[in-house]
């Protein structure tokens, strides 16, 4: 994959009439929606709608579930991801990722953040690599004196930042986050959110959350998705400004879900 | 319907615009009845009442600031409680109206009408007749309604116009009648405010329908500008 195609689309990704399936079941259907660059693009819906698989569609972590099989396009700057020639190892650099629980290695904090960079050759400064990582993480000052300790030792919210600066050492164009707060106490969800505000400058943020408040809080553009047909497939039925979901989403069950009467 | 509290919160909520809705109406028809026959005991009641209006648009603001803090509501529950945060700060306004009507009332004292009032009870009965549908049409989200009563406005323009012009014939007669004719004039100026402030209430009524937020064009027609 050719690195940097300092391209002027301003969309990331141009998802076309993506369906995946595990074996005979089909858990996504028909979804088409473009993700714009250096924007936050929550994805929203009640569980089991293909929110998660979705959002793995996007750096190919799907196909590490055996028998799951995709139909489509995902377009990542202009290249699809599912091309035959197209190495999923590299797609994975380029689109980092962080999980529901923080999930560190049990490593030191700053082998944490200079273990992929060094699996992927990094040749500069890694002193340096680590201290900018931890820094655009908002965690650089609550553990530059200890970057020898495990980074198990440190907090939940503290390990999702840890997370978060290791997924951004590899230096990607995108992070996707499956939940990322979900398992932490409103501080350092609240942190995890500012720090994303900060991201977005740099990355092109795509996040599932259950949390609603958050999705508004948090994102410039929001998909909601939903089960639908009689396959009962996932696929986003209103994908628009976050702030119209909010306040006047157009489909009626996307106004009962945000309202809380449906899901 | 998996929030059954909240649904009932917002329930109270609305029983309570629409009670502070009556408290207004039933002041702006009180004041012009009291004006009318000039029963100065009943304008002080009405003057000091308002603070009970102004009590029950605290209670429904402060209901609506913790349905907010509480449940987090989006799209039309959200719609639905700002636009009433809005209504009743417009009720309020309104209740302020009938108090300025009980003030001329007191003010006037010992001296005559300068005429038998005609126009102005109508003018007041139009413009509760406007508020109640229009209380009515914002509960039912009746956007059709919602929609044509702000062009009655018109009937309540031409009433005060009407007014308008009598008096200055009045005062053209007698410069004397100056001071009392100011009086009607002001009295009458409240009630075609009471009708303006209906238009907000019926653009509430279609923004929570419809997500739509605009405002209602209505013909200025009044003589002298708001």
């Amino acid at each position: 994959m050719s690195q940097a195609v300092i391209s002027k689309n301003p969309y990331v990704f141009e998802v076309r009439d993506l369906n995946i399936f595990y074996d005979d079941f089909k858990a996504v259907t028909d979804v088409n929606l473009k993700i714009e660059r250096n924007k936050i693009t929550a994805i929203i819906g009640p569980s089991g709608c293909g929110k998660s698989t979705l959002l793995r569609a996007f750096n190919r972590m799907n196909e590490l579930v055996p028998g799951t099989r995709v139909e489509g396009e995902v377009l990542f700057d202009s290249q699809n991801l599912y091309a035959p020639d197209v190495d999923p190892i590299e797609v994975r650099y380029r689109i980092g990722m962080v999980f529901q629980k923080p999930n560190p290695f049990p490593k030191s904090i700053y082998e944490n953040v200079a273990w992929g960079a060094r699996i992927h050759g990094y040749q500069g400064d890694m002193d340096e690599l680590v201290e900018r990582s931890l820094r655009s993480a908002a965690l650089w000052d609550e553990v530059k004196d200890k970057l020898d300790q495990s980074g198990l030792s440190l907090s939940g919210g503290q390990q999702q930042r840890l997370c978060i600066a290791r997924a951004i050492a590899v230096e990607p164009e995108v992070i996707l986050m499956d939940e990322p707060a979900s398992a932490l106490d409103p501080i350092a969800t609240l942190k995890i959110e500012e720090l994303m505000q900060e991201l977005k400058k740099d990355y092109t943020i795509a996040v599932v959350t259950h949390n609603m408040q958050q999705a508004a809080r948090v994102s410039d553009y929001t998909a909601m998705m939903m089960l639908t047909g009689d396959s009962r497939a996932g696929t986003v039925i209103e994908y628009t400004d976050t702030k119209v979901i909010f306040t006047m989403p157009k489909d009626k069950r996307t106004e009962d879900y945000v309202t809380g009467r449906f899901g | 319907m998996p929030r059954k509290t909240f649904e009932h919160e917002i329930q109270k909520i609305k029983d309570d615009v629409l009670v502070l809705g009556s408290m207004v109406e039933q002041a702006i028809l009180d004041s012009v009845e009291a004006l009318k026959t000039r029963d100065i005991e009943a304008a002080r009641r009405i003057y000091t009442g308002d603070q009970l209006v102004n009590a029950k648009r605290f209670e429904i603001e402060n209901a609506i600031m913790i349905a907010i803090a509480t449940q987090q509501p989006m799209a039309h529950d959200l719609r639905l409680l700002a636009s009433m945060m809005e209504i009743i700060s417009e009720l309020e306004r309104m209740g302020d109206y009938a108090k300025g009507i009980a003030k001329i009332n007191i003010l006037m004292g010992e001296q005559p009408l300068l005429k038998p009032l005609i126009d102005l009870p109508r003018m007041a009965e139009k413009d509760v007749d406007m508020l109640h549908r229009a209380l009515t049409a914002f509960i039912h989200e009746d956007v059709e309604t919602a929609r044509t009563i702000p062009q009655e406005d018109d009937e309540v323009d031409a009433l005060y116009n009407q007014i308008y012009r009598e008096l200055m014939t009045f005062v053209i007669q007698d410069p004397k009648a100056i001071e009392r004719a100011n009086w009607l004039l002001w009295a009458a100026h409240n009630l075609e405010r009471v009708a303006d402030r209906v238009t907000n209430i019926c653009e509430r009524a279609i923004f929570v329908a419809t997500g739509e937020l605009k405002e209602i064009d209505v013909s200025d027609d009044e003589l002298i500008a708001p």
